[in-house]
């Protein structure tokens, strides 16, 4: 049988799903334990009791200057700082995108601009923003936005601009009105895309964050992370960095649920 | 009423002229089929009476007014392909048009007029024979079924015009044999003028009270882009078959078989026909 033919059974692909993520733990441990045999005092791949001990220092005992308990604190300003950036793009790229994937004017107007723009590089822009807009809050958000909104953006005027146009013929023919046609045709089978748009700029939205946070902050998982690299606290920095891995994974499987939930026939062929 | 005047039309894109003088006059309740082959210019055609384009000389009027140059709710349309919305079920596709009709702003009926459009919809439904689909999505239904939605979503309008462009051309004979018996019943019942563009002559002849054949007079690759195509045949169905009447015949038997794979009208008729 041909290789391209054969499938793994129910357990060999939950084995296999599994191997990768088994092998770096027994690699990283295995690297660990050489390491720390040789030098106890070894702060470079910390063992896996030092990484929960430092989970537990963070997460469950309150800092002893402040009486906040930090892993909570920087968990939460990060992820306020992501989501009031995320929600600000996901609106005006769903406006933005569906003005210009539906009218040629405002096309002609916007499109070149958009994809200008889109090529500048955020974080060189990150001093501009720090200069303009201070050193607080804004100034991160406005770099997570200006880093993810073009990109969601020209994806929505995409799935817009391959709609069939028979669609829309047929919309007009119903006795629609291009706001009627843009309510109740093109948006509900926009959104479906809009939440996988967000899903796939997750990543760069955690790196702007990320950014944004070491270099000028009091708090947050970045701060944090680029805070303790000075004492090397690879058991802080590994914790935090698997933490965030974790909360990028449940916001990503999260995504996914809400758009087959909301949108049952998105998941369906779509050629009707 | 809704006579259909074409008067001198052509189309052209930039150099390339593709329709040269059509000239024709489509009476009210007729049933047009507009057969040719390949590249004849009768989707552009169509394309011409729905408003999707404009021609670039001459005009078309429908009851005497010139055409509005983009598609409205005077002409339903059903093509090959992407008629529904894959979006709302079978029940959201008929209700469309009166929610675009009687909600000017949300697009959607609450109450009272709800249940008075959902029973003309669920009416309709029926009619087309999808009862008990009303819940599904278009991707459950099998083609032939998403053409009878498409043909119900359309009719709910009301049209004066319906323009159908090869809408049971990917559909298998045995569907296809149905669906006809449906578009049949519906042209009586319904006051509507039908334009169809089709492949199959079988089709064209076993459904319209007249045959319009596209084609190109010069078609040799140097004339290719100079010249246009134009109407070649015009023959009416004999007897002729009137809207609103029984049909009493079969006409299928005396219509003759084309060669396997040609559809070119003027291949298959000869003068006199």
């Amino acid at each position: 049988m041909r290789w391209i033919n054969t499938r793994p059974n129910k357990a060999t692909q939950l084995a296999l799903t599994l191997l990768p993520f088994v092998l770096l733990l027994i690699a990283y441990a295995a690297g660990s334990s050489l390491r720390l045999a040789e030098n106890p005092n070894d702060k470079l791949l910390p063992g896996l009791a030092a990484l929960g001990d430092a989970l537990n220092r963070m997460a469950l005992v309150p800092d002893p200057r402040t009486g906040e308990n930090l892993f909570l604190a920087d968990t939460l300003s990060s992820l306020g700082r992501l989501l009031a950036a995320l929600g600000i793009s996901t609106i005006a790229a769903l406006i933005t995108g569906m003005a210009v994937g539906m009218f040629p004017y405002v096309r002609s107007l916007f499109a070149p601009f958009i994809a200008v723009v889109s090529m500048v590089p955020p974080l060189a822009l990150l001093p501009i923003l720090f200069i303009v807009m201070g050193l607080g809050e804004t100034s991160k958000i406005a770099l997570i936005v200006i880093g993810v909104t073009p990109a969601m953006m020209r994806d929505i005027t995409y799935r817009v601009m391959e709609l069939p146009r028979e669609q829309l013929t047929k919309a007009q023919t119903l006795g629609g009105s291009s706001w009627q046609i843009a309510l109740r045709v093109v948006l509900p089978q926009t959104l479906p895309r809009l939440l996988t748009g967000l899903k796939l700029q997750l990543g760069p939205a955690w790196l702007f964050l990320i950014a944004a946070e070491a270099i000028s902050s009091d708090s947050g998982l970045g701060y944090r992370i680029f805070l303790v690299r000075r004492y090397l606290s690879m058991d802080m920095i590994f914790t935090y960095v698997a933490w965030i891995t974790i909360l990028a994974v449940v916001m990503t499987f999260a995504l996914d649920r809400l758009r087959i939930g909301l949108f049952p026939w998105s998941i369906e062929r779509r050629d009707a | 009423m809704s006579e259909i005047v074409i008067d001198d039309v052509w189309k052209e894109y930039g150099d390339q002229i593709v329709l040269e003088k059509i000239s024709l006059t489509i009476a009210s309740r007729s049933f047009v089929a507009l057969v040719g082959p390949s590249g004849c210019g009768k989707t552009t055609f169509l394309r011409l009476l729905l408003g999707e384009e404009a021609p670039t000389r001459g005009k078309i009027t429908l009851d005497g007014r010139p055409l509005v140059a983009e598609p409205d709710a005077d002409r339903g349309v059903v093509f090959q392909r992407y008629s529904v919305f894959p979006h709302l079920t079978v029940l959201g596709n008929v209700l469309l048009g009166r929610e675009f009709q009687h909600s000017k702003f949300k697009a959607r009926l609450m109450g009272a007029k709800r249940r008075v459009a959902i029973e003309e919809a669920r009416r309709l439904i029926a009619e087309v024979g999808l009862a008990g689909t009303e819940d599904k999505f278009p991707a459950a239904l099998s083609g032939g079924m998403q053409q009878r939605l498409a043909l119900a979503q359309a009719l709910i309008m009301r049209p004066k015009v319906l323009l159908l462009d090869e809408p049971f051309g990917a559909l298998d004979p045995g569907i296809r044999a149905e669906i006809h018996e449906l578009m049949k019943r519906l042209w009586h019942e319904t006051k509507v003028t039908v334009v169809m563009v089709t492949h199959d002559m079988r089709e064209a002849f076993t459904l319209a009270t007249r045959v319009i054949a596209f084609e190109r007079p010069r078609d040799r690759p140097e004339e290719r882009e100079r010249y246009g195509a134009t109407l070649s045949r015009d023959i009416d169905i004999w007897p002729p078959r009137v809207a609103g009447a029984a049909i009493n015949l079969d006409w299928d038997d005396l219509v003759f078989e084309t060669e396997p794979g040609r559809d070119d009208p003027a291949l298959a008729l000869q003068p006199g026909d």
